[in-house]
């Protein structure tokens, strides 16, 4: 498969993705965030970082960047896309996604592995992760408290769109297994047409052995499995 | 404008000596302008020219075969790591400016030592810490504390390196004078070392960076005074201000430009920012330097020369480039929206020339001031307070009756309790070559090629296709700084011996050190003996370990209306580990496998058994006295070759470095300082059997420090193998109990010690989130 990983200004998880999605076998470009257009890939990752310092607000700039308008028509085209961490909060930010990132609730940076559930294995995120499986991946974020209105989470929940929720290692979605305060623990949803998601844990820290977890592997395999399955690429 | 005439009192305004002023008069042949006296009073700061300490920082080894940039030539050391990689790395502090504002103080010391780290060329990968402040009880230091950690993960993560950990001890001695040093390390091709030298006479002069403004001026000059009442509301103004994003910026816009073969040096503006950076470069190429300050990107209106060479404005470089490659240089820099100025020529003079106005304002010969600083071979008297610990014995103290509560209250002591609360809000695993987290005895990162900084073409053609290999280091940053206080000679030696320890626990040998000197004021003898005394440690410690000391800082003054700080010379360590298999982490793993202590139970030839300057003489006793244990290099070297061989064997499961608390705190931390994830921590119970040597206390067997001990875990078949093989090579061994069980129990002859992991480690775990609530 052939992935684009935008690179922001301070984005600093762009190698990390890059480097990942090589292990795994597959092509993977920095893409630069003038860039007015994405050229031909299969999917797009918005990786992890400060974009802009992340200065005002996580993301809120970064959504004004060029390539964001490229990456609106690939989604709109049915184009794959998947945020990690400031991914994520760019992707709420630029309202291809449902609800925001918000303060955590500890006003802390928080830097540690948790456990994650996969609500639903029907998604191209997580159609590989079997359901009894608690993904092991570390979280590093300050602004990870993820809020919706009670409106948006009702659809969120009718519609399948929550991904991943933090567990315990019991599966239990605790209060004491919530990192950040985020609302139903959620730490990554999709959009109500599937094809954009976004999740504050970083896979692609945990996607090899000698990094201590390989549980993040699941994700990305899932999305080049769903890519392996769907006709041509969409183009923006 | 009218500059203030020179008088002998604006002269000792800027902390110059008379003798020093005449020096500066000899060197220029006249009186210096406003702006030079400026310049000679930050150039000749202990914090720019280490006048002070100079002669005795001669005593460390500085050279080895590994050697590729030697301590001082630079903005960092750079020894060789094997394949054609090598490795950049350096500690520096920033104390004062913590002192006075935590958080800003504290990020922009982050700020500064990753910018002498990718001004090498090389692409920072990892970053530590070393940090110290008065005790938590106090609102004003948990102010300080939170703000400095706070500060150093906004910068850290904003930026993108990892903080692989560090250390944190609390002591009364540091209130109000918090010790905040930085470490990074970053890793380059040897073709692609960097200077920081202005070679080519007629390339242009370029400064890239953020507008300089009023902040932090003359900041070194202010690191190089001691700490008063005052300072926090006068010295405000010095304290510089952080912009990681822009660093962020700075770094990649500057190694991508390296790349193109167009810079002929390079230097960041760190202490006394443009004045530093120009002189510095010139004096290094044996060139001369002209800017025109009219040139240079200005913040505020009406800046005079004085301010602009004085300020330390944050992220600032100055790149000299191969004349008629401007534009490539200029494409590079508006690719990154950074702001950018041709400022300057290197001429032949071998003068910093600077005008301002039209006028000639500066007009100093480059290398006298970069060079030339005055040296001073301070009085050094051993301190009084020594007869005192020499003379303390355990006589008059009950041995302990409480062995189960005083556990419980060392591993809650904030100085050994968990440091998570800090180390959580540093990103540790960004760049995805953490290996070791945070919570073990030595940080384990991997380096693979996305470590390394983009290559030139001409490199890359003759570097081909071929990959790198990945390579594993392992890092540690120590300094018991009250053995120090205690016998500042055996304290220095040890804080090297700790760290190289640590690699040992962790399957490394070390490749190098680099230290930072945390001192009072050296005018006062009793302070520069300890200075003298702990760098002769420090120095026969790093050469018994085959460590060069790659570079560093020095800071000193630090003291308060209270008295000087514990005298803390941090040594960070770094090791390379040959092989994954060997990668050796602290934790005991399986049931049943047995415990072994490497080195002796207790130091029989030490009078106190290792109790003097314990944690335990502090914890229950309320004492910070008696001379601290012995530390025998020799020893020492051999239980690390040893250890190393045993885990390179592969009967090693677990290992862990007997410090502070002695035995009972290194057993506890085994069975309770996993952490699988967040709320789960992986406890595993042992069952020790000690038996307590002939006129040896209780307390000293449990928590005595006698040095050169490690306990390890193997599995049951390999015990009596890896004893007898120890013991083969000159290193007492014994099995001293069995992994598993709920608890942790001790028997020690009719004594039966037990207690519950949960509640060990919930004190260890949230004792400092318990205090900083």
């Amino acid at each position: 498969m052939n992935f684009a990983v935008l690179q922001f200004p301070a984005s600093n998880c762009d190698q990390d993705a890059v480097h990942v999605l090589q292990h795994l076998g597959h092509d993977a470009r920095l893409l630069w965030h003038k860039e007015p257009s994405l050229g031909t890939v299969d999917a797009v990752i918005v990786p992890g970082g400060f974009s802009y310092g992340d200065y005002l607000r996580t993301g809120a700039i970064a959504r004004f960047s060029p390539v964001m308008q490229a990456l609106r028509r690939f989604a709109d085209n049915g184009g794959f896309v998947l945020g990690i961490c400031n991914g994520f909060q760019i992707l709420c930010e630029a309202h291809l996604l449902p609800g925001a990132l918000v303060r955590n609730r500890s006003l802390q940076f928080c830097c540690e592995t948790v456990y994650l559930k996969s609500a639903t294995a029907d998604s191209p995120f997580t159609n590989k992760i079997p359901a009894d499986k608690w993904l092991r991946v570390p979280i590093a974020h300050g602004e990870g408290c993820y809020f919706a209105d009670d409106e948006t989470l009702a659809k969120l929940r009718a519609r399948g769109q929550i991904l991943w929720q933090y567990c315990d290692e019991s599966g239990a979605l605790t209060d004491a297994a919530n990192p950040n305060g985020s609302l139903l623990n959620i730490a990554g949803v999709c959009n109500e047409r599937r094809n954009v998601a976004g999740l504050m844990p970083h896979p692609e820290r945990a996607s090899e052995g000698i990094l201590g977890s390989e549980d993040g592997r699941l994700i990305f395999e899932s999305l080049i499995e769903t890519l392996s399955h769907s006709t041509a690429a969409a183009v923006a | 404008m009218s500059e203030p005439a020179i008088t002998p009192e604006l002269v000792a305004k800027h902390n110059l000596t008379p003798e020093e002023y005449q020096k500066i008069l000899e060197i220029l042949g006249r009186t210096p302008t406003y702006t030079e006296l400026g310049i000679f009073s930050v150039m000749w700061s202990e914090h720019c020219s280490y006048k002070n300490t100079r002669p005795l920082l001669k005593g460390f080894p500085t050279k080895s075969a590994t050697v590729l940039v030697g301590a001082g030539e630079e903005n960092a050391g750079i020894l060789d790591m094997g394949d054609g990689i090598a490795i950049a790395f350096k500690i520096e502090s920033h104390n004062h400016p913590s002192a006075v504002e935590p958080f800003q103080g504290a990020a922009t010391g982050v700020g500064g030592i990753v910018r002498d780290i990718f001004t090498m060329g090389a692409r920072p990968v990892c970053a530590l810490n070393s940090l110290r402040f008065g005790e938590l009880s106090n609102p004003e230091v948990r102010r300080l504390f939170s703000g400095v950690v706070s500060g150093i993960a906004h910068y850290g993560n904003c930026f993108g390196i990892p903080t692989l950990g560090g250390e944190v001890y609390f002591d009364k001695s540091y209130e109000g004078n918090p010790l905040v040093n930085a470490f990074c390390l970053g890793v380059l091709r040897h073709e692609q070392i960097t200077r920081g030298a202005a070679h080519g006479v007629g390339n242009p002069v370029f400064y890239v960076g953020p507008a300089t403004g009023r902040d932090g001026l003359a900041g070194a000059a202010f690191a190089s005074q001691d700490l008063t009442e005052e300072s926090a509301e006068h010295q405000r103004g010095a304290v510089q201000v952080g912009d990681p994003f822009m660093e962020k910026l700075v770094c990649e816009a500057c190694l991508e430009l390296l790349a193109t073969g167009a810079v002929a040096g390079m230097q960041d503006m760190g202490a006394a920012g443009l004045t530093c950076s120009t002189c510095e470069t010139a004096a290094r190429a044996g060139t001369g330097i002209e800017i025109e300050l009219d040139r240079v990107p200005q913040r505020a209106p009406g800046m005079t020369s004085y301010e602009i060479m004085l300020s330390e404005s944050q992220e600032r470089m100055l790149v000299v480039v191969h004349r008629g490659r401007e534009e490539e240089v200029q494409r590079i820099f508006d690719k990154w929206d950074l702001p950018w100025a041709h400022i300057g020529t290197v001429t032949d003079s071998g003068r910093m020339v600077v005008r301002h106005g039209g006028r000639i304002v500066v007009d100093i010969p480059a290398k006298q001031i970069a060079d030339e600083s005055p040296v001073y071979q301070r009085e050094a008297r051993e301190p009084k307070y020594l007869q005192e610990v020499r003379a303390f014995r355990l006589d008059g103290m009950a041995d302990t009756l409480d062995a189960v509560g005083e556990l419980k209250r060392l591993l809650a002591w904030p100085s050994i309790a968990s440091k998570h609360w800090v180390y959580r809000q540093y990103d540790h695993q960004v760049r995805a070559g953490t290996v070791v987290l945070p919570g073990s005895d030595a940080a384990v990162i991997r380096i693979k090629a996305d470590s390394l900084p983009v290559m030139s073409a001409e490199l890359a053609a003759k570097v081909g296709d071929k990959p790198v290999p990945e390579k594993l280091l392992a890092l540690s940053v120590d300094c018991n700084a009250t053995y120090v206080y205690l016998d500042p000679y055996e304290g220095g030696k040890i804080a090297v011996a700790e760290a190289a320890r640590n690699l040992a626990c962790s399957g490394a040998v070390p490749l190098g050190a680099t230290d930072n000197l945390n001192f009072g004021n050296p005018h006062n003898p009793e302070i520069f003996w300890q200075i003298q005394e702990s760098v002769r440690g420090l120095a026969d410690a790093c050469r018994a370990f085959h460590a060069p000391v790659t570079g560093g800082n020095v800071s000193l003054y630090n003291q308060n209306p209270g008295g000087p700080i514990d005298p803390t010379p941090t040594v960070a360590l770094v090791g390379l580990i040959a092989d994954p298999a060997h990668i050796t982490t602290q934790w005991f793993r399986d049931e049943g496998d047995a415990i072994i202590l490497l080195g002796d139970a207790v130091d029989l030839a030490d009078p106190l058994r290792g109790l003097g300057g314990s944690a335990h003489l502090q914890v229950a006793h309320g004492k910070k006295t008696g001379t601290p244990p012995r530390m025998n290099l020799e020893k020492e070297k051999t239980l690390h070759t040893t250890l190393l061989g045993l885990i390179q064997s592969g009967s090693v499961k677990s290992a862990h470095d007997c410090s502070e608390g002695g035995l009972a705190v290194a057993v506890a931390e085994c069975c309770i300082s996993q952490c699988v994830a967040r709320g789960t921590p992986r406890l595993i119970g042992a069952e020790l059997n000690l038996t307590l040597p002939p006129g040896v206390r209780l307390d000293a067997l449990l928590f005595g420090e006698t040095q050169s001990r490690v306990v390890i875990s193997v599995a049951d078949h390999d015990a009596v193998k890896v004893v007898e093989r120890a013991r083969l090579m000159g290193v007492p061994a014994a099995r001293i109990g069995t992994v598993g069980g709920a608890p942790l129990s001790v028997a020690v002859g009719e004594a039966r010690l037990t207690w519950s992991l949960q509640e060990l480690h919930d004190l260890w775990w949230s004792s400092i989130d318990r205090l900083m609530q």
